[in-house]
């Protein structure tokens, strides 16, 4: 093909603030997106894959972080040398953003007819009636079901999946030659992600475009990617077509990084037929009541877990998986007595917690702690870790000197530093602090840990720590662990058995391997059918590379 | 990619030198400190200038400023002291302000918190409480108050608490209602810890920030309440307050403004410091919210 690339990246280099951890978020970046094709850009957080796209926008917050050098090309055209009014014209009509968090990135306050119409206006002398036509016909290309009715929709009246296809809507209003897809699936559920990903190929395949596909799931890159590029720490560290670094990854880096992509089959099954039962659900019940107020109107009431029984022997790991608003978190926070369920009832040992009061549920909070999933959210910023950990013994009676000396041996156990026992939380990493929270799960010496997605807010490499951690942890102190978790590929590392749930309901349960290989409810397979990348097997790489 | 060693970390600041590092940031805020380290010092040197009673006699009435070292800021119609008064009405003023502003802050943080952390009915009865007070104009129910306690300091300074607790109480409940969801919240009470451990121990620290900042401004608006009443007369006559003097020189204001001049300078100069300082502390404690 002699005609131009779509996109043209060369050398570019975007600079830091004073006092950032790195000089330069971008050094020396360099890539090409060609027509008709997309190329996924890899990185973890603070890799600077966002501000990639930033700088190809022009989008950057100057001018703390701003472009220093390189050379962007769209079509052969720089960039650099355009005026910001010139930019603003190419913006939404050559090259078009979607971006990860469709509530935010659309107007709150704007019908969606009238935020795709916008677009139109700004970047075309069509008239009411033809814009009119043209939205309605973008609404249909995204398979928006009802696009008449979708046009009067406010954003908060349509599904978040939809709210996605309304801005790739309003990315492929004017036809643009590259479109920059920052994370578009990363909110979303796994059924939801699959129909988006497909839907941006379709569109990409039809429309001709270019398009860079920015993403931290090497299982999403398997499903969409052309080729990939890996980046780190601002670097770029190899890049090639999809199938070179998917399976046979050069750079050690790379490597790791796919080493860390939990494999989707699991292990073989560990046998539990001798150990007694820990927890026992029966029937649990939890219906939030909607609170409606002068102007809120009527809103249903919404059973969120609904006739949920389930048990958990001891040393064993239940995954309970589902996708948002099926009800799992509110299983772990009526198990845990966070939220005071409807009826049923949880035995802990034989004894019940959901009608316990006083000083008996205090008793048994020792038994049963709670892993939370934002690491930072559930440390208090303003407490030592040492103070944190021991918290929990101390409540319980253990005198306060004992109760630190033995929070800095838990520090070792998940294998942190004792010298992180005078440090504040805001000084550690998400994998780190998420480490103090095991840590203070621990103290208590609980026999079941109720873990909410405590690795859905960490890096992969970081995940896969974390992961490996808990499982020695489990083996080391026969603990029972109850994972919720909304990611099957670390459900099938992790748990023996798993729970599938749907809308409230376990649909179904059963041994990990067994329902994995063989799923009997037609959920359960609609779920494994949607795990983005499920028919890549990341290739085993030797440890040494790592 | 293993992970960083905590020992790592670059060496812990000292807080007080973080504090001043940011606070020094702000220029204004700077004069404001130094302004406010004057008055103390007007307070402290206040006995040694003028001994025995700042409200004794001391020289020919309405004598103007810098005429005799004897009064160097001049004297009033019943022939006191004005420097003496300025002094002795520093300590007065810095008195009404702290103690003043620790009752308010102390009424409102409670019933703020347990609006907040409580919500429901608990939210209903104290919001209705604190919108009642709220509707009543504060320097109304301030007279009302002093009229019913009695003019003495000691009311005076429960009187202005009561009247400025209810800013506070909004403020904290609303930071209250959304620390209380955070997940460390949940994670203690996982923990077993109760009700008022959780309230004081886990969240109190975290939503001081705004409340010490508006803890400078009703320290300046208590010291204007004071001031005001006194103005009225209803000040105790038995202690030089700034307000006072004002308020007894404003029967000789045509012939002799100084008299109600230069107590009115201090004021305006101590409410500013109060008022500049906030502005560091808000610095100081929210620097996110500045950042270039």
């Amino acid at each position: 093909m002699s005609e131009a690339p779509i996109l043209e990246i060369e050398d570019l280099r975007v600079a830091l603030p004073e006092g950032s951890d790195r000089p330069l978020a971008l050094d020396g970046l360099s890539l090409t997106v060609n027509r008709g094709e997309i190329l996924c850009l890899v990185g973890e957080s603070g890799s600077g894959k966002s501000l990639a796209a930033g700088a190809v926008m022009r989008l950057l917050p100057e001018p703390s972080v701003r472009m220093t050098d390189g050379r962007i090309r769209l079509e052969g055209q720089d960039l650099a040398t355009l005026s910001e009014r010139e930019i603003r014209q190419l913006r939404g009509n050559r090259m078009a953003m979607i971006f990860q968090e469709p509530m935010t990135a659309l107007n709150p306050q704007k019908t969606v007819g009238w935020q795709i119409d916008e677009v139109l206006r700004l970047h075309t002398s069509l008239g009411r009636k033809a814009r009119a036509a043209r939205t309605l016909e973008m609404l249909e290309q995204v398979h928006i079901p009802d696009p008449r009715s979708a046009m009067n929709a406010y954003p908060h009246q349509v599904s978040g999946g939809q709210r996605q296809r309304v801005m790739i809507a309003m990315a492929l209003a004017m036809d643009p030659r590259l479109i920059i897809a920052d994370e578009p699936t990363t909110a979303l559920d796994v059924t939801t992600q699959l129909q988006i990903l497909r839907l941006i190929r379709e569109l990409q395949e039809s429309h001709g475009s270019g398009v860079l596909f920015i993403t931290h799931d090497f299982g999403v890159v398997a499903e969409i990617a052309d080729r990939v590029a890996v980046l780190r720490r601002g670097e770029l560290v190899e890049q090639g077509t999809a199938d070179e670094i998917l399976n046979r990854p050069q750079h050690p880096y790379t490597r790791a990084l796919i080493a860390a992509v939990p494999d989707l089959t699991p292990p073989a099954p560990r046998s539990f037929d001798g150990a007694p039962t820990v927890l026992k659900a029966e029937g649990m019940r939890k219906t939030f009541r909607a609170r409606g107020g002068i102007f809120g109107g009527r809103r249903k009431a919404v059973v969120a877990v609904d006739q949920v029984s389930f048990d958990l022997r001891r040393g064993e790991t239940l995954g309970i998986v589902g996708e948002s608003g099926s009800g799992k978190t509110t299983v772990a926070r009526c198990i845990t007595r966070l939220l005071d369920a409807d009826g049923g009832r949880v035995t802990l040992d034989g004894r019940d917690i959901l009608s316990a009061s006083g000083g008996d549920l205090r008793a048994m909070r020792a038994d049963i702690q709670m892993v939370f999933q934002d690491p930072m959210a559930s440390l208090n910023p303003r407490k030592r870790v040492v103070d944190l950990i021991a918290q929990g013994p101390i409540v319980h009676g253990t005198p306060p000197r004992a109760a630190r000396e033995q929070a800095r041996e838990l520090l070792r156990l998940v294998e942190l530093s004792p010298a992180a026992a005078d440090r504040y939380p805001h000084e550690f990493s998400g994998g780190q602090r998420q480490r103090i929270g095991i840590a203070r799960a621990l103290a208590l010496e609980p026999k079941v840990i109720v873990a909410d997605e405590p690795v859905s807010a960490l890096d992969v490499s970081v995940q896969a720590q974390v992961l490996r951690l808990l499982a020695d942890l489990r083996k080391r102190l026969e603990l029972s662990l109850l994972f919720v978790t909304h990611d099957l590929r670390v459900a099938a590392q992790l748990c023996d058995r798993v729970a599938v749930m749907e809308k409230g309901r376990v649909v179904e349960t059963g041994v990990t391997a067994e329902l994995f290989a063989n799923p009997q409810h037609a959920y359960t397979r609609k779920l494994l059918a949607s795990v983005p990348g499920r028919d890549w097997t990341p290739p085993q790489i030797r440890e040494d590379a790592a | 990619m293993s992970l960083a060693d905590p020992i790592d970390l670059p060496p812990e600041e000292p807080r007080w030198r973080v504090f001043w590092r940011r606070y020094r940031r702000n220029k204004a805020a700077v004069l404001g400190l130094v302004l406010l380290g004057c008055v103390v010092l007007l307070a402290a040197v206040a006995g040694l200038y003028e001994p025995v009673d700042p409200l004794r006699r001391a020289g020919p009435p309405l004598t103007w400023p810098f005429q005799t070292w004897d009064t160097p800021l001049g004297t009033d119609q019943l022939g006191r002291d004005i420097l003496a008064g300025i002094l002795h009405g520093a300590r007065i003023s810095l008195l009404i302000g702290v103690v003043a502003t620790v009752i308010s802050i102390a009424i409102g943080v409670v019933i703020g918190a347990l609006a907040g952390y409580f919500g429901g009915w608990v939210d209903d009865v104290l919001m209705r409480v604190t919108e009642a007070f709220q509707t009543v104009p504060s320097f109304v129910l301030l007279l009302a108050l002093v009229a019913i306690l009695g003019s003495s300091i000691e009311n005076i300074v429960l009187a202005i608490g009561i009247v400025s607790w209810t800013a506070p109480a909004r403020l904290s409940r609303a930071e209250f209602m959304s620390l209380r969801r955070r997940e460390f919240v949940e994670a203690v009470r996982n923990l077993g810890v109760g009700h008022t451990a959780i309230i004081f121990r886990e969240i109190l620290p975290n939503a001081l920030p705004p409340i010490v900042i508006y803890a400078s401004v009703i320290m300046a608006l208590a010291i204007l309440l004071e001031s005001a009443l006194a103005f009225l007369g209803l000040g105790d006559p038995n202690y030089a307050s700034w307000g006072n003097m004002i308020g007894q020189g404003r029967a000789v204001l045509r012939t002799a403004w100084f008299v109600s001049a230069i107590p009115g300078f201090a004021i305006v100069l101590t409410v500013l410091s109060f008022s500049l300082l906030g502005e560091g502390l808000n610095e100081v404690l929210n620097p996110r919210q500045k950042k270039t």
